[in-house]
C-alpha cells in the first residue's frame, strides 16, 4: 500500500521555484493497479520518484506498507527499496552487462549465493519470456524485449510494489499490448501492487482499475477508471476520455443538422458498461414506429465491457419520436439531442444507471 | 659523434619506463580524482559542495602549468619523493602530477557520458554509492575510459621528450641533445620514425580494445 499525506515538492533553481507536487493526497490500494495520468510537465514523474524516495517530498508524508521511508537509516532505506521495483520509460538497462548479468544485478548488490541467484534469474526470465536471450546484449533487443528486461530485473528481488515510469510510452501499440498484459499478470499472479504513470490513456483504459489525473503539480481528479471514462468532472480528464473515444460531432453529421429537421431528431447516446448499443436500437425501431439510422459509433471496451456512443438519427412522427425518446431514456443509457450546428446538446438525463461495475 | 643502437635502444627502454610507470601512478590518481569530481558534484550521489569546489581548481591550474615549468617547478617536491631530483625515476614524479589531472578531467568526461537514468535505476534498487560507482558507472562507461587512457598515454609520451631537462633521458632527450644541439639529422630522424611508431601503435592498440569490448 502506498499512501501520500500533503506531499508537495519544491525545486529551487536559478530561474525560480517550480513547485512540482502540491499538496498530493492519493491511496494506492494493496493489489491495485493505478494509474497517474496527465499532461507533460503535470509532475508525473516526480510523483512516483517520491515512492521510493529517488526524490525527496519537501514536505508530508509517502507511507510504503504503512512505513515512513524518509524516517529509515540509510542501511535501512536501502532495503526497503530493494522491496520496490522500478521501471524506466527509456529501459536503463547496463549495456556493458548481457539480459542473465543485468537481471542478476539486484542480487549481486544484495551478495545472494551464486547457485540460488541462478535459479531465479532463469525463472523470472521465463516469466517474462527471455530466457533465449540470457547470454545475449542489450543492444542486441527490441524495445519490447528491453522493457521485459527491465521487468525483470524490478521483479527479481520479489518486490511487492512496481512503480512504471511512462513504460510503454516508447513502445508501438502493438508492444505496448504485450507489455500491459504482462504488467496485467504481474498484478494477479504475483500479487503485486502497481503504480503507473503515463499520458496516454488508452493504457489507463487497458490495465488500471483506479486512476488519478494530474494537472500542474496537483491531483485534480481521482477514481476508478469506469467513473472517471463515465463522468469526467475536469476539462483536462475529458480530453483524456476523447483521446480514447472521439466525441466530437462528425462534420457529416453536422451538415445534416442545416437540412430540415421537420420530423426528424438526431441523438447521441452514450452507454457504459451494461448496455450495448446494437440491441437498443433494434428493439426501438421494433416498438415504435420509427426509422433509426446510425450515422456514426465508437466503441471500445473499458474493462470488458462496451463502452463508447452512437449518433443516430430517428425518423418519424413527433409524438412517435417522443415516445421513442422515452423508451431509450429509460435504459441505461445517456441520451442527448444534438442540436443546430452540432455545438449544443439537449440532455435528456445525465444520472447514470449502468454504473453498477464499480458499485 | 653519432649516436649507437644501443643508446637508442636505452632511450626506448627509458621512454617506455617512464611512461608506464607514470601512466600506473597518474591513472590511479587521474581515476580517484575523475570519480570524486563526478560523484560529488550538484544532485550526484555523493554531492559535497566543499570537496568538488577545492579539487575543480586544484585539477584546472594543474593543468594549466607547462609541463617544462612543472618539471622544474617542483623539483624540491620531487626530491621529497623519491630522493633525488635528476635522473628517470625523477622525471616520474612531475610527469605524474602532469598526467594525472590530464585523465581525471578524460574519466570524469567518460563518467558524465554515462545515462543518468542508470544511476537512476541502481539508486531504485537500493545500491550503495561505492556499488554504483564500481557496477554501475565505471562498467558502462568502460569503453570510454579505454579510449581515455589511450588518449592520456600518448600525452605522457610527448612529455617524456621534455625529462630531459632533468637529466630524464628517454627518446626525446636523444633528439634533442644528440640529433638538434649536435646537428644529427639521422638521429633526429631516427627517434622521430621511432616515437611515430609507438603512438601508432598504442592508438591502435586502444582502438581495437575499444570495440571488442564496446557493446551498444
Ligand atoms: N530536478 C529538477 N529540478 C528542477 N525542476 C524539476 C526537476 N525535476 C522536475 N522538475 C520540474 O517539475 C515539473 C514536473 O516535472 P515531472 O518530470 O514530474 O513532469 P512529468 O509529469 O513527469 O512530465 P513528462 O510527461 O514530460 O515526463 C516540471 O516543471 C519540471 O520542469
Ligand atoms: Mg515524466
Amino acid at each position: 500500500m502506498i499512501e501520500f499525506r500533503h506531499v508537495s515538492k519544491v525545486f529551487e533553481s536559478k530561474e525560480g521555484t517550480i513547485e512540482a507536487l502540491k499538496d498530493i493526497q492519493l491511496t494506492v490500494k494493496k493489489g491495485d493497479i493505478f494509474g497517474v495520468i496527465g499532461y507533460s510537465g503535470a509532475g508525473k514523474s516526480t510523483l512516483i520518484r517520491t515512492v521510493n524516495l529517488l526524490e525527496y517530498p519537501t514536505s508530508g508524508d509517502i507511507l510504503v506498507n504503512g512505513r515512513k521511508l524518509t524516517e529509515l537509516t540509510r542501511r535501512e532505506l536501502r532495503l526497503a527499496q530493494k522491496n520496490i521495483g522500478m521501471i524506466f520509460q527509456h529501459f536503463n538497462l547496463l549495456n556493458s552487462k548481457s539480459v542473465f548479468d543485468n537481471v542478476a544485478m539486484p542480487l549481486v548488490l544484495s551478495k545472494k549465493k551464486k547457485k540460488e541467484m541462478e535459479e531465479r534469474v532463469y525463472e523470472i526470465l521465463r516469466f517474462v519470456g527471455l530466457e533465449e536471450k540470457a547470454h545475449h546484449y542489450p543492444n542486441e533487443l527490441s524495445g519490447g524485449q528491453k522493457q521485459r528486461l527491465g521487468i525483470a530485473r524490478a521483479l527479481v528481488t520479489n518486490p511487492t510494489i512496481l512503480l512504471c515510469d511512462e513504460a510503454t510510452s516508447a513502445l508501438d501499440p502493438q508492444t505496448t499490448t504485450s507489455i500491459l498484459n504482462l504488467l496485467k499478470r504481474i498484478n494477479e499472479e504475483f500479487n503485486i501492487t502497481i503504480l503507473l504513470i503515463t499520458h496516454e490513456m488508452e493504457v489507463i483504459k487497458e490495465v488500471c482499475n483506479r486512476v488519478a489525473v494530474m494537472e500542474e503539480g496537483r491531483v485534480i481528479e481521482i477514481g476508478s477508471v469506469f467513473d472517471i471514462f463515465a463522468q469526467p468532472k475536469t476539462d483536462t480528464a475529458r480530453n483524456f476520455v476523447k483521446s480514447v473515444v472521439r466525441d466530437d460531432i462528425p462534420a457529416s453529421v453536422k451538415s445534416l443538422l442545416k437540412q430540415n429537421m421537420k420530423e426528424r431528431k438526431i441523438l447521441k447516446i452514450d452507454f457504459l458498461g451494461v448496455s450495448s448499443g446494437q440491441p437498443l436500437v433494434s428493439r426501438t425501431a421494433k416498438n415504435f414506429n420509427v426509422d433509426i439510422n446510425i450515422l456514426f459509433a465508437t466503441i471500445t471496451e473499458l474493462q470488458g465491457n462496451p463502452y463508447g456512443h452512437f449518433i443516430v438519427e430517428l425518423v418519424g412522427k413527433e409524438n412517435e419520436l417522443e415516445r421513442a425518446i422515452q423508451f431509450l431514456y429509460a435504459q441505461d443509457v445517456i441520451v442527448q439531442e444534438v442540436m443546430e450546428d452540432g455545438s449544443k446538446y439537449r440532455t435528456y438525463t445525465r444520472s447514470l444507471v449502468g454504473n453498477t461495475l464499480h458499485g | 659523434m653519432e649516436v649507437s643502437t644501443e643508446l637508442i635502444l636505452e632511450a626506448l627502454w627509458e621512454t617506455l619506463y617512464m611512461v608506464s610507470i607514470s601512466l600506473l601512478f597518474g591513472g590511479i590518481l587521474g581515476m580517484v580524482l575523475g570519480i570524486i569530481l563526478v560523484v560529488t558534484r550538484k544532485g550526484h550521489i555523493l554531492e559535497n559542495r566543499w570537496i568538488f569546489s577545492l579539487l575543480n581548481p586544484i585539477v584546472n591550474i594543474l593543468r594549466s602549468i607547462p609541463f617544462i615549468i612543472l618539471l622544474v617547478a617542483i623539483i624540491p617536491f620531487t626530491r621529497l619523493i623519491v630522493g633525488t631530483s635528476i635522473g628517470t625515476t625523477a622525471a616520474i614524479v612531475p610527469l605524474v602530477l602532469h598526467i594525472g589531472p590530464y585523465i581525471s578531467r578524460l574519466v570524469e568526461n567518460s563518467l558524465l557520458e554515462v545515462d543518468e537514468g542508470i544511476v537512476e535505476a541502481a539508486q531504485s534498487m537500493g545500491a550503495t554509492p561505492l556499488q554504483i560507482i564500481g557496477k554501475f558507472l565505471l562498467p558502462e562507461a568502460f569503453p570510454s575510459l579505454v579510449l581515455s587512457i589511450t588518449t592520456a598515454t600518448i600525452g605522457l609520451i610527448g612529455a617524456t621528450a621534455m625529462a630531459g631537462a632533468i637529466g630524464g633521458g628517454g627518446l626525446g632527450d636523444v633528439a634533442i641533445s644528440y640529433g638538434y644541439q649536435r646537428f644529427s639529422t639521422i638521429t633526429i630522424f631516427v627517434t622521430v620514425v621511432i616515437l611515430v611508431v609507438v603512438v601508432q601503435g598504442v592508438q591502435s592498440v586502444g582502438n581495437v580494445l575499444e570495440r571488442k569490448i564496446r557493446r551498444a
